[in-house]
């Protein structure tokens, strides 16, 4: 008997895309740009996280015709954002044939309290944290892949750097802590027992974990597969850039060689003008996206 | 005996962890230069589009395709598959041409078609081998000379052999089942 929609397949998806980068992209030309550079899948958007910062105001899932342009301009796999909460967006998506979902918070939250039930979709999810609790309150809910969130739309890898670190930490305490201190953990975090030492024995997410927020160099990239990133995200960091085409293949190289510094000496020259960023320091606590749906 | 993984994009660590259960020694292979003493190879799942780039930025195919003409054991899983067939009915990537079959990517539809399925496998006796199907390619035409060592109910072949090398379009390395592993391993 053939079984749609399992556990295996949707976290399988997401174990495909390891040592790739997905790239924000908002029309077949950008989406096709992003696939001969490399790309393992491409993140079907109506505006970039930079530019909706810059627009205010609330953001939404993309026109259906938008995502649908993309998805039938390349072969990769697509993905596009719902409204953390957002049921029946998920459920559009779904039914569109989209191949990822991301429950992101780059999108203005629909619920201030829950997250999209994600076990009863057939479509993967992919969900953003912050930490570790955070990552497997996600992947209780059914998320299949998870990106620490980083700061969309800055072009400022700090608060990724940031977020991966407090994962692989938290990781690390875990694997040290003593039976009877677990299940004080478990409460502090939100998190269930058996979630959380399946992820002790691990020695990482048990599911595929990929670095976003502020990636927008081939060093940022590379940095954060150091830092045991899966792979990277890069949102407005190559189309708001001078040279998208070089920039992308430049971060695809630096995601497979990231160990190779001379590799990546080479694939960083002369990438023209970066994306222009904004220190995630210089932001008000309101104009951060990463902590919303800490739920 | 030491065996290569593709590791340019993909799971080649799901395929090491499984190697590394069977108490093989293994090598990650991102450049020609670490192609040396492997003694069998397997490409991996992933994007294809994306593998093959890469293969072609780091001057891989050359090597490899040399590597099945003197015998040495190679396995192709989805992706990998993909870039061993003689032809696709795709535009892209540009195939390795290694074995003899006519394979169509994404040939299910979209990722909501991705399944699993029980199949019987030839040479590996009457267990189910419970098989995970990711926008997975099909094989629609295979040569003479390849052997098809498990199909789909409806007939399409998922698993063929050619001497030496070995494809499947879906991802033993991600069931717990380590049978096709071990059927691989013994082709050297």
């Amino acid at each position: 008997m053939a079984d749609t929609g399992t556990w295996r397949g949707k976290a399988g998806l997401a174990q495909m895309l390891k040592g790739g980068v997905i790239m924000d992209v908002v029309n077949a030309e950008q989406a096709q740009i992003a696939a001969e550079a490399g790309a393992v899948s491409v993140m079907a958007l109506e505006r970039v996280p930079a530019d909706i910062r810059a627009m205010g105001g609330g953001a939404r899932m993309a026109d259906p015709t938008k995502i649908l342009e993309i998805m039938s301009a390349v072969s990769i796999p697509v993905m596009a954002k719902c409204r953390i909460g957002h049921f029946v967006e998920a459920q559009v998506l779904e039914a569109m044939g989209v191949d990822y979902v991301d429950e992101s918070e780059v999108l203005t939250p629909a619920d201030e309290s829950h997250h999209v039930w994600k076990h009863n979709f057939k479509v993967p999810f992919v969900c953003g944290c912050r930490d570790l609790g955070e990552a497997l309150r996600r992947v209780a809910e059914g998320a299949a892949m998870i990106r620490t969130k980083g700061e969309a739309g800055t072009g400022d890898v700090f608060e990724a750097v940031r977020h991966k670190r407090a994962v692989m930490d938290a990781i690390r305490r875990l694997q040290n802590m003593a039976d009877d201190e677990l299940p004080t953990a478990a409460k502090e975090w939100g998190v269930d027992m058996e979630l959380l030492i399946e992820t002790s024995n691990q020695g990482r997410l048990p599911v595929v974990n990929f670095a976003a927020g502020g990636v927008a160099s081939p060093a940022d990239a590379a940095l954060m597969m150091l830092l045991r990133a899966d792979g990277v995200f890069v949102g407005s960091g190559i189309f708001k850039s001078g040279d998208p085409a070089k920039r992308a293949k430049a971060i695809v190289q630096a995601v497979t060689d990231y160990n190779d510094h001379k590799i990546i000496a080479e694939v960083s020259r002369d990438l023209g003008e970066p994306m222009v960023g904004i220190g995630v320091s210089t932001l008000r606590a309101e104009e951060l996206l990463a902590p919303r749906g800490n739920l | 005996m030491k065996v290569g993984v593709l590791a340019v994009q993909g799971d080649f660590a799901e395929h090491i962890a499984v190697l590394k259960r069977l108490g093989v020694d293994t090598a990650e292979v991102r450049l020609p230069r670490d192609l040396e003493g492997v003694e069998a190879l397997i490409m991996p799942g992933g994007e294809s589009t994306t593998i093959s780039y890469l293969m072609d930025l780091y001057d891989l195919k050359g090597p490899i395709k040399e590597m099945a003409g003197m015998g040495v054991p190679i396995w192709g899983t989805c992706a990998g598959m993909i870039m061993m067939a003689r032809e696709l009915t795709d535009k892209e990537p540009t195939p390795m041409g290694l074995m003899d079959i006519l394979v169509t990517r994404n040939a299910f539809g979209r990722q909501i078609d991705s399944f699993e399925a029980d199949l019987e496998i030839k040479n590996l006796g009457h267990e189910a081998f419970r098989a995970v199907f990711i926008r997975a390619p099909v094989i629609f035409d295979v040569g003479q000379g390849v052997d098809v060592l498990a199909h789909l109910p409806d007939g399409k072949p998922v698993a063929v052999q050619q001497r030496n090398l070995l494809a499947t379009a879906f991802h033993p390395e991600l069931s717990p089942d380590t049978r096709l592993h071990q059927y691989f391993l013994n082709l050297k």
